[in-house]
């Protein structure tokens, strides 16, 4: 028996159809209302590998508290017909309490669907559409989750009068009509919610994706100079920054290739304009090598891998945590550099404006590991806090005859002469150097030089922001990137269940932070570490690189499945009761 | 457009050159061609702090050191892209790129072929000897089908590139070639180089002595253009095609409008900015 109260503070939606249906459509239009009407939520889709229509799936997930994880079991599916339906079913995990809308003339439930048991409720979508001049489907099943949930219908107006105002007007009287019709069918069927309160509260949140919130994050560490190639799932992290660094006085160029979108943002920053690029996989593979020579050269800059299902051209529109191994160590020679990971779309805006401002303050090149997961996904957050860092670059506006680009220092930051700077003229090279930049093979330079650039990040001070702690227990769950979402999600159902466990999920990755990872793991007796990775990259670099007494298990599968909190909490309970 | 000599600049050819001894033999080409390119940034009087010299690998690629300006020495075939990146954040400094065949048309071709098409406001120079000298003696891409050597014997059998005729085809502004036995005209042709907008390219033939000591003969056989610089592109090509790669002077000056970024208005409110996300 389906109860609709039950969708009152929390509801995971999954619109299906072909392409054309409409089904990102109407998702976005119920997760802005919804956003409106002050909800928490995540927004994730699914489509098959069409490069424009085909199939979709739109995967809504709705809660009064703030979410960063994808549903688990869907409460409502609806499709708007059932077209390959059974390449998207291992991605709708339903059970006997989800409760399915079909269309009757799309013809019988297919059988991957109706094997879970759900509840299948007939709704005659296209009969209902065709009952409105440029009626669609897609805003009757708008109308029908609007009822289902109890959403107020005055907001879902103004989001379809907002969303729609480029059209001409039928468009938005065919959409209004659309969703009282497929409200009332909700009603005939007794299973309306009453409309729910709009709290006063909660009209400053924002709805932002993940690629979004890291090109923000760029911006707000002070990146003016992007160069881009498309790449999926990274191209929307560029596409908004081209508009949106104009407006702080920035610009983009598109690149011929990743090998030139690299070396285009050393030279800006070489010229003084902190730079950024945004990949994927196959991007990064490409960058590596002139990725060391941002880390001889000590220019910094700013490389996003938005990851990928991999290798080589794997699953482009899935998520995987599977470059870390590269980013960690694809660079030849000893190259130390820093890598930094967001662990929720929250977390991409303050994770890449600090990995602007390590990168700016140790002159050392920076990667930040999201994923297609963070980035693809739109969340409404509540507004991120702008930490601004105050460590800038070091350069120096007058220049004495003592300048040497690559002087020693305690810390091993020396100060960069800008282009224009009189006196301070410098070649920077790939090729080993003395301190004042000229080549060198002579052992002294090499070794002054290695050590040079290892004392910058070996020195600094990363502070709290190196990993999120929470929670005090001798069980700790050690996870990074996307996947600390979902385990913090089970591990705040099992707290429900009287079951304490520590999460400790490091944000910085590399340089490798031994000593605070023994800290962190005072007190701990076990712990398990969880990643989306085929090969246990994350945990093989744990027991390689950092001091850990206590045992530790693995838990890791590749993607392109993410991890469910349902899947998680299995591993977690079976692991601590082991 | 002709370079008068004197109005007295306030530098001299000395000014540009750092102390460095290059690392090149000696009879290498690229010795002239580094003074001409002193020679050049003298007679237009830059300032050597607003310079930078960009280079990829190679022997002609270790020039930035052996300047008093910025320079760059970067990875292997990417310095058009370096050079790019940097004349686009810093379109108030004068860019030079400077390397060898190998590194413009080989492994950086792409770079090549995407820097004419883009046209920003910097100038190539290219010493062209037809060999890796570096990685002493290999064939090139603008190397003879016949030339023996240990990784090709017997020739590669591959007709040689055309760099004029693919810059002059992929959109850039302004194509020369040079001889480095000519310092004096070189200088001259890299001075209009820096002064024409857009992307110039300078072909300086720049023999290999160590390791093609037959182009010693190529001071025989180089020769002045016989016909004037054309800014009709299809009669550049028809030139350029033909030629047999030993006329030097201005070939084509084109007129595209050089690829710029919008300029930069400074900070402005990235509160504004951020209203986009607010539902």
């Amino acid at each position: 028996m389906v109860d609709s109260r039950k969708y009152e503070n929390s509801v995971s939606i999954a619109i299906t159809g072909s392409g054309g249906a409409g089904v990102i459509t109407a998702g976005t239009m119920l997760l802005k209302a919804a956003a409106k009407a002050g909800w928490y939520g995540l927004f994730t889709r699914s489509s098959g590998p069409q490069i424009r229509g085909g199939e979709a799936a739109a995967m809504v997930r709705l809660d009064r508290q703030p979410v960063a994880a994808p549903g688990e079991n869907f409460d409502i599916l609806i499709a708007i017909d059932w077209h390959n339906i059974e390449r998207f079913a291992v991605e709708l995990p339903l059970n006997q309490h989800s409760l399915v809308i079909a269309d009757p003339s799309q013809g019988d439930v297919p059988d991957v669907i109706a094997d879970s048991g759900a509840r299948i409720l007939e709704i005659p979508l296209k009969e209902l559409a065709k009952k409105i001049k440029k009626g669609r489907q897609n805003m009757i099943a708008l109308g029908v989750l609007r009822a289902l949930i109890g959403l107020n219908e005055d907001i879902v107006d103004q989001v379809m009068v907002h969303l729609l105002a480029k059209r001409e007007e039928s468009a938005l009287i065919a959409s209004r009509d659309a969703v009282v019709l497929g409200g009332q069918a909700v009603e005939h069927a007794g299973l309306a919610m009453a409309q729910q309160e709009v709290p006063a509260d909660g009209s400053d949140r924002w709805l932002i994706s993940g690629n979004e919130a890291a090109g923000l994050g760029a911006l707000r560490g002070g990146i003016r100079f992007v160069a881009a190639y498309p790449i999926t799932p990274a191209t929307e992290l560029l596409e908004w920054m081209a508009p949106n660094l104009k407006k702080v006085g920035g610009a983009l160029v598109q690149a011929e290739d990743e090998l030139a979108s690299i070396n285009m943002i050393i030279g800006a920053s070489y010229g003084g304009i902190p730079a950024l690029t945004a990949t994927s996989g196959p991007g990064l593979a490409l960058m590596t090598e002139s990725f060391g020579l941002a880390v001889a050269s000590e220019v910094p800059i700013v490389v996003v891998d938005v990851m990928r299902g991999g290798p080589s051209t794997g699953i482009p529109t899935k998520s995987e945590q599977s470059d870390l191994n590269i980013a960690l160590f694809g660079l030849h020679g000893d190259a130390p550099h820093l890598v930094v990971a967001p662990n929720s779309v929250s977390d991409c805006v303050f994770t890449t404006q600090w990995a602007v401002s390590l990168a700016e303050a140790t002159q050392t090149p920076t990667i930040v590991l999201s994923d297609q997961l963070l980035g693809q996904a739109k969340a409404i957050i509540d507004p991120p806090a702008d930490l601004a860092f105050v460590t800038k670059r070091a350069t120096s506006a007058t220049v004495d005859e003592s300048f040497r680009r690559y002087a020693l220092s305690g810390s091993g930051v020396s100060s960069m002469s800008i282009p224009g700077t009189a006196g301070g003229q410098y070649t920077a090279d790939g090729l080993e150097h003395d301190e004042s930049g000229l080549p060198s093979s002579q052992v002294k330079d090499h070794v002054a030089q290695l050590d040079k650039r290892a004392d910058k990040l070996d020195g600094f001070d990363f502070g709290d922001h190196w990993a999120t702690i929470e929670g005090d227990s001798p069980l700790a769950i050690i996870s990074w990137g996307s996947t600390t979402a979902t385990v913090r999600e089970a591990l705040a159902r099992l707290e429900k269940q009287g079951r304490h466990f520590k999460l400790i999920a490091p944000r910085l990755l590399a340089p490798a932070r031994p000593l605070e990872m023994a800290a962190a793991l005072e007190g701990v007796e076990r712990a398990i570490s969880i990643e989306l990775s085929h090969s246990a990259q994350f945990y093989r670099y744990l027991k390689g690189y950092f001091e850990i007494s206590c045992p530790v298990q693995s838990y890791h599968r590749p993607g392109p499945l993410p991890f469910r909190t349902n899947e998680l909490c299995e591993v977690i309970m079976n692991w601590s009761a082991s | 457009m002709s370079v008068k000599s004197a109005p007295a600049t306030p530098y001299t050819a000395r000014d540009y050159k750092s102390d460095v001894k290059p690392v090149w033999c000696p009879g290498c080409g690229d010795y002239t061609v580094l003074s001409s390119i002193s020679k050049a940034l003298a007679e237009l009087a830059l300032p050597p702090e607003d310079v930078a010299i960009i280079s990829g690998i190679g022997c002609s690629s270790r020039i930035p050191a052996y300047l008093n300006t910025y320079g760059f020495h970067g990875v292997h075939g990417r310095s058009l892209a370096l050079a790019t990146g940097l004349k686009l954040s810093r379109p108030d400094l004068t860019v030079l790129v400077t390397g060898g065949d190998g590194d413009g048309f080989s492994i950086g071709g792409n770079h090549f072929l995407h820097a004419c098409r883009r046209n920003v406001d910097m100038t190539y120079i290219v010493m062209d000897n037809r060999v890796y000298g570096m990685t002493k003696g290999q064939p090139s891409p603008t190397t003879e089908p016949d030339w023996d050597s240990a990784l090709s014997p017997g020739g590669t059998g591959l007709r040689p590139f055309n760099p004029l005729v693919i810059a002059l085809a992929s959109g850039a502004n302004f194509i020369a070639r040079g001889f480095s036995g000519d310092p004096n005209g070189t200088a001259k042709l890299i001075t209009e180089a820096i002064q024409a907008p857009g992307f110039s390219f300078v072909e300086v033939l720049s023999p290999c002595v160590t390791f093609r000591p037959d182009q010693r003969d190529w001071k025989k056989i180089v020769r002045p253009s016989p016909v004037d610089p054309t800014e009709d592109i299809g009669r550049a090509a028809r030139r350029l095609m033909t030629d047999d790669g030993f006329n030097l002077g201005v070939l084509y000056t084109g007129k595209r409008e050089p690829f710029r970024l919008a300029e930069h208005h400074g900070e402005s409110d990235m509160t504004g900015l951020e209203q986009q996300f607010v539902i």
